[in-house]
């Protein structure tokens, strides 16, 4: 039982898209079957939570391997978390596609693309093997290609030429790293790279430098600092569905992946890392943020907040204390769930008024009271204004960085949530409160049918604002599970005994 | 050998690098196909190079007889090879697709989703 658990949330995405592939023809019957998988998802992520809470770490070997050897699927609180976040925002992107996306492209294998992609998302969170991470990180690019150049526009070619060129190189850097700890250690088990990084080595300094290859891979994937420009180059060309589900999720599975590495395998060289993650985390937020501000589209303004956010996340690893480890935790699932939800928002804005541009935009507010609720109570989660979900976040960070003296980089962080506050103010004053500037009045005409699509729009946006809530207005449950979370990756004794069966 | 193919590894990275940097979508293609070339040589030659013995155990024996090579950096070449050639076709027709859409061969015209978007007058 506890082994079909671990297994559900990959074999659920795998064979509901197998099943769509069938039902090519019929986009309804696909929708059925996808929304469906995603309701499964849930439940099966949600059982697997419960069931690692109470049970510790859960494991198992394909095809019965003993460790080492085997392909290893181990899932611990903070993988569990993962796809847990990952397929509630599923379901509200599989809701919102249905009416939000245009028929055309729905017709072209986007349900079965994106639950590959969820699939991809499962597989990097949950697998135990670093070579199977690295075919996991590419079946999600291969997909996330694909989504991106769907229905091909010339501003979506245009960004996915961008994208698939710099996500081949971090590949190829992610496999050069691989081979390497691979020629240092025979192993790629991460379990045993873990024992193994804890024993007295013969080649530290070559395990360092595997390290690197590991962060220009995930840091290009993460969009940290020097690494970030394909973001917003390439987020905000597909339809809203697609970038809200890519922009809220890849970027941190990416950082997913960074936290398990730097935390179990790559740990013995801490005197080089924690202070170059630190810098990279001031950088990263402060350049995201000042790139957002100078931005005039609702989408692009978003693009450049998700590398701030990032930095946020570094922030923890570069702290590298409990409390701070449980804040970027609890802050990537605060992000991935408010960063999808402004991108919809965004959306609903843009298919009541046909454009992104804030200067075209306005007056939302008199028309849609309910939707700048909505936006009011994401917009300001992202800054983090209690008692909303992202302050706990940035509170735990803070607290972390207080206590281990990084008080620059805390610093930097509170500036970086003031300019945040700027920049959703802007969209606030912008979109939602001026007055509509005279447009074309044929524009404003919108038939009876389209409104009710439109009102049907909101229900993923409340179902996400729902979770948004939840975690922030009642944080304790969400706050202790990210700290069991961090401990079991700081201990990492726990989960190298739990995949090693020692 | 063992001493020539790390030149050819360092020198099919520089190649590819060399090439991505152009702005020639020709070169680009060339480039990206190159660096997948050198990736999966160097997985393959820090696998360590043992030449004649392959991994299969023969039927009377339960263990493989020295020297062998080490069978798991040839699984994981082969995934990666696959995973690569599957990307490549992607990123040529995507390529190609640009090419019919823009009219242009240089990257440099592809320049405006980085643009702001210019203020209304």
């Amino acid at each position: 039982m506890n082994h079909l658990l671990l297994l559900l949330p990959l074999l659920i995405p795998l064979y509901a898209a197998i099943l769509c592939l069938f039902f090519w023809r019929y986009v309804k019957v696909q929708q059925y079957i996808a929304v469906l998988a995603q309701a499964g998802l849930l439940v099966s992520t949600f059982l697997l939570l419960l069931e690692v809470n109470t049970n510790g770490i859960a494991t198992t070997q394909i095809g019965n391997w003993p460790a080492p050897f085997g392909i290893t699927l181990a899932a611990d609180l903070f993988s569990c978390l993962m796809v847990l976040t990952g397929s509630i925002v599923g379901m509200a992107i599989h809701l919102f596609s249905i009416k939000g996306l245009d028929r055309g492209r729905q017709t072209f294998g986007y349900y079965p693309i994106l639950l590959l992609l969820q699939l991809g998302i499962g597989g990097v969170c949950l697998t135990g093997d670093l070579f199977n991470m690295f075919v996991w990180f590419e079946l999600l690019l291969i997909c996330c290609f694909v989504l991106i150049a769907l229905g091909g526009t010339k501003p979506q070619l245009e960004g996915a030429i961008k994208y698939v060129t710099i996500n081949l190189l971090a590949s190829g850097f992610l496999l050069t790293g691989i081979g390497l700890v691979y020629g240092i250690t025979g192993t790629l088990n991460l379990a045993e790279l873990g024992l193994m990084a804890r024993a007295p080595m013969t080649h530290p300094s070559m395990v360092t430098l595997a390290g690197m290859f590991f962060l220009v891979a995930f840091g290009t994937k993460a969009a940290i600092f020097p690494l970030f420009f394909w973001l917003p180059a390439s987020y905000h060309t597909p339809p809203i569905a697609i970038s809200s589900f890519i922009a809220g999720l890849l970027t941190k599975v990416g950082m997913y992946a960074m936290i398990r590495l730097f935390t179990l395998v790559f740990i013995q060289d801490k005197g080089l890392m924690l202070p170059l993650f630190t810098v990279l985390a001031g950088l990263t937020m402060v350049i995201g943020v000042l790139g957002a501000a100078s931005q005039n589209d609702f989408r692009k303004i978003l693009s450049f907040h998700i590398v701030s956010q990032i930095g946020y996340m570094l922030m923890g690893l570069a702290i590298s204390t409990p409390l701070a480890l449980a804040g970027s935790i609890y802050f990537i699932m605060h992000n991935v769930l408010v960063k999808t939800n402004l991108f919809l928002i965004s959306g609903v804005v843009a298919h009541r008024h046909g454009t992104y541009a804030l200067k075209k935009l306005g007056s939302v507010y008199l028309q849609h009271p309910f939707l700048s609720l909505l936006f009011f109570i994401s917009a300001f989660s992202l800054a983090g204004i209690p008692p909303f979900s992202g302050f706990w976040g940035k509170f735990m960070l803070a607290k972390a960085g207080f206590e281990a003296d990084y008080f620059g980089l805390v610093l930097t962080s509170l500036a970086v949530s003031l300019l945040t506050i700027f920049s959703m103010t802007k969209i606030w004053n912008e979109v939602f409160w001026k007055r509509k500037p005279e447009t074309d009045p044929l524009l404003e005409v919108m038939t009876e049918a389209d409104l009710r699509v439109n009102r049907l729009l909101h229900l993923p946006v409340v179902f996400l604002v729902v979770f948004i809530l939840f975690i922030g207005v009642y944080a304790e449950p969400t706050v202790a599970l990210a700290q069991r979370a961090a401990e079991q990756l700081l201990n990492s004794e726990m989960y190298i005994n739990a995949v090693l069966k020692r | 050998m063992e001493l020539i193919l790390p030149f050819l590894i360092g020198i099919l990275f520089a190649a590819s690098l060399y090439l991505i940097l152009h702005r020639h979508f020709f070169k680009l293609i060339l480039g990206l196909i190159i660096f997948g070339l050198a990736n999966n040589l160097f997985v393959f030659v820090i696998g360590r190079l043992t030449r004649g013995g392959s991994a299969i155990i023969p039927q009377e024996d339960s263990v493989a007889t020295e020297p062998f090579a080490d069978p798991v950096p040839q699984a994981l070449l082969l995934t990666a090879i696959v995973i690569g050639f599957g990307i490549q076709a992607f990123a040529i027709v995507l390529i190609k697709r640009v090419y019919q859409a823009f009219g242009t061969n240089d990257l440099d015209d592809m320049n405006s989703t980085d643009q702001i978007e210019e203020q209304e007058k």
